[in-house]
């Protein structure tokens, strides 16, 4: 793998008295794709939440393509958050805007590009996703797999160097599960992207894991490979795969 | 057995005192701390609404959602009013003999005070609201994290756009709502007269000066202020889930319907000293 675009370093959080995240440390190289396991609540979504400086952090560092993001002001975390997609579990899509506009706004910084090629640039996207008819509908006509999909078609329009997935088959039948799974494994391959899949789902980790990590309580409990860690001899790691 | 009142009964009395009086205490620290952060919220948008990048199509779409979207209610209740005043002000003005003074009574009335109250009120229960579930559902659904993360300002799009469209909307909403309200006036007094037109807004404009009209009008712009102010924080600052949404809905009219008494009374008493 080439060298880490992100590097967290003895991340601490707490929420009143609870500690959540005590100490990570994680890297993620350019084009590889890390799996986050872990049960609800043990602090994954906290954990990416504190990578884009959505939740900020009470101790550690976090370095984003070489950029410390502690010392960044709003504009300079904006430019840095341009190169980051995030998909969220919900997809978070805007519900008072068509699919179209969803996917034009990120792109609304782009003044000067003709209207036409932004145009092409979301058909593109959908098109990438396997949603070319939806473009005009609203996101309330949507199923959830649908929603995801746009979602993650949001996240690819500016063409991010690492996507941070919150959760991608959550909701989701087993079937469209294992097409959202694969989805995100065409878009590494395609995009090149470096990605952060926060999961419980074992069937996601298996098709998109080049590198897993399981939380324990607010701590990197075991790291490796998915077959690896579905090897375990540990109780409590074998647990999460049976 | 005696069934005199002990000394020891005393202090469970007293304990059942102290737990009232301390959530008494926090609930004013609390509504304190929740007008501080309001004034902090305020802070923000004037900072924010002068730095670019500035958000014109967004303003004139929530101008259009929150002004044209609300006339109709505001036309109706504007007419009702109207005609309402006038149909009860009749009797006591006839005891005196002053039924001819209807017209300008009713339009003093309606333009400094009725009109610019019960519209804004009306436009904090529509709007207010509207703008504190909607962001409330944005946040829960988390739309607002999925702006600020693409490298957009959630800020700016949605709440300098919202508090802007509501500042300028609810001034053009009540000058509509009085101009209604005056002609459901004319109705009201044709209801038991015959009274032409020509003669009843002559009778009205003779009547309304300029120190009528345009501190009721300077002071609606504090009133739209407010009520998008409020929806916005309300909204931007919801928590709890789905019941946030409802609670932020219901905080955003209480609030900015007592703030529109609070302005209103410190208007008149401004108004008086220069006029």
């Amino acid at each position: 793998m080439d060298t880490a675009i992100v590097t967290i370093d003895g991340l601490r959080k707490s929420f009143l008295n609870k500690e959540v995240l005590k100490g990570i440390k994680l890297s993620v190289a350019k084009g590889e794709n890390l799996v986050i396991f872990g049960k609800s609540g043990s602090g994954k979504s906290v954990l990416i939440k504190c990578l884009v400086g959505l939740i900020e952090p009470d101790e550690g560092k976090i370095m984003l393509f070489e950029k410390n993001i502690e010392g960044l002001n709003e504009e300079e975390l904006n430019i840095v958050r341009k190169k980051i997609g995030f998909l969220f579990q919900s997809a978070a899509l805007y519900d008072s805007m068509t699919v179209r506009e969803n996917l034009q706004f990120p792109l609304r910084d782009l003044k000067k590009t003709p209207p036409a090629e932004i145009e092409a640039l979301v058909k593109e996207v959908l098109k990438n996703v396997g949603l070319e008819e939806a473009i005009d509908k609203m996101p309330s006509d949507l199923s959830g797999g649908m929603r995801k999909r746009v979602g993650l078609a949001r996240t690819l329009i500016l063409k991010p160097e690492l996507i941070l997935y919150d959760e991608p088959t959550t909701g989701l039948d087993p079937i469209t599960s294992k097409e959202i799974s694969h989805l995100i494994l065409d878009v590494q391959k395609k995009y090149n992207t470096a990605s952060i899949i926060i999961t419980h789902d074992v069937e996601c980790a298996r098709i998109t894991a080049n590198r897993m990590l399981i939380i324990k309580d607010g701590t990197i409990a075991a790291e490796g490979t998915f077959t690896e860690l579905s090897e375990s001899k540990d109780e409590w790691v074998s647990s999460f795969f049976k | 057995m005696s069934t005199e009142l002990q000394p020891t009964d005393i202090p469970v009395v007293e304990n059942v005192m102290q737990p009232s009086k301390a959530s008494y205490l926090s609930k004013v620290r609390s509504f304190f701390e929740e007008v501080t952060l309001i004034t902090k919220f305020s802070f923000r948008f004037v900072k924010e609404v002068f730095r670019p990048r500035y958000e014109f199509n967004e303003l004139i779409k929530q101008s259009y959602l929150i002004g044209y979207r609300s006339f109709p209610l505001i036309a109706i209740t504007g007419f009702i009013m109207g005609l309402v005043l006038t149909i009860q002000s009749r009797p006591t003005l006839a005891q005196f003999g002053a039924e001819s003074w209807l017209p300008a009574m009713v339009s003093v009335s309606i333009v400094r005070e009725m009109g610019p109250v019960i519209t804004a009120l009306i436009f904090a229960g529509k709007v207010g609201s509207g703008i504190g579930a909607e962001l409330a559902s944005m946040k829960v659904t988390e739309q607002i994290d999925a702006m600020e993360v693409s490298g957009n300002n959630p800020f700016k799009y949605i709440v300098v756009t919202r508090i802007l469209a509501s500042t300028l909307m609810l001034p053009a909403l009540v000058i509509l709502s009085d101009a209604i309200s005056i002609y459901g006036s004319f109705v009201g007094v044709n209801i038991k007269g015959d009274v032409s037109f020509h003669l009843f807004f002559l009778q009205v404009f003779q009547a309304l000066s300029f120190s009528d009209i345009f501190p009721a009008v300077i002071k609606t712009f504090f009133f739209g202020f407010t009520v998008g102010l409020i929806g916005c924080f309300f909204g931007y600052n919801s928590s709890n889930g789905t019941e946030g949404v409802g609670k932020a809905a219901n905080s955003s009219v209480v609030f900015a319907s007592l703030s529109i008494f609070i302005i209103d009374m410190i208007a008149v008493q401004v108004t008086s000293f220069f006029l």
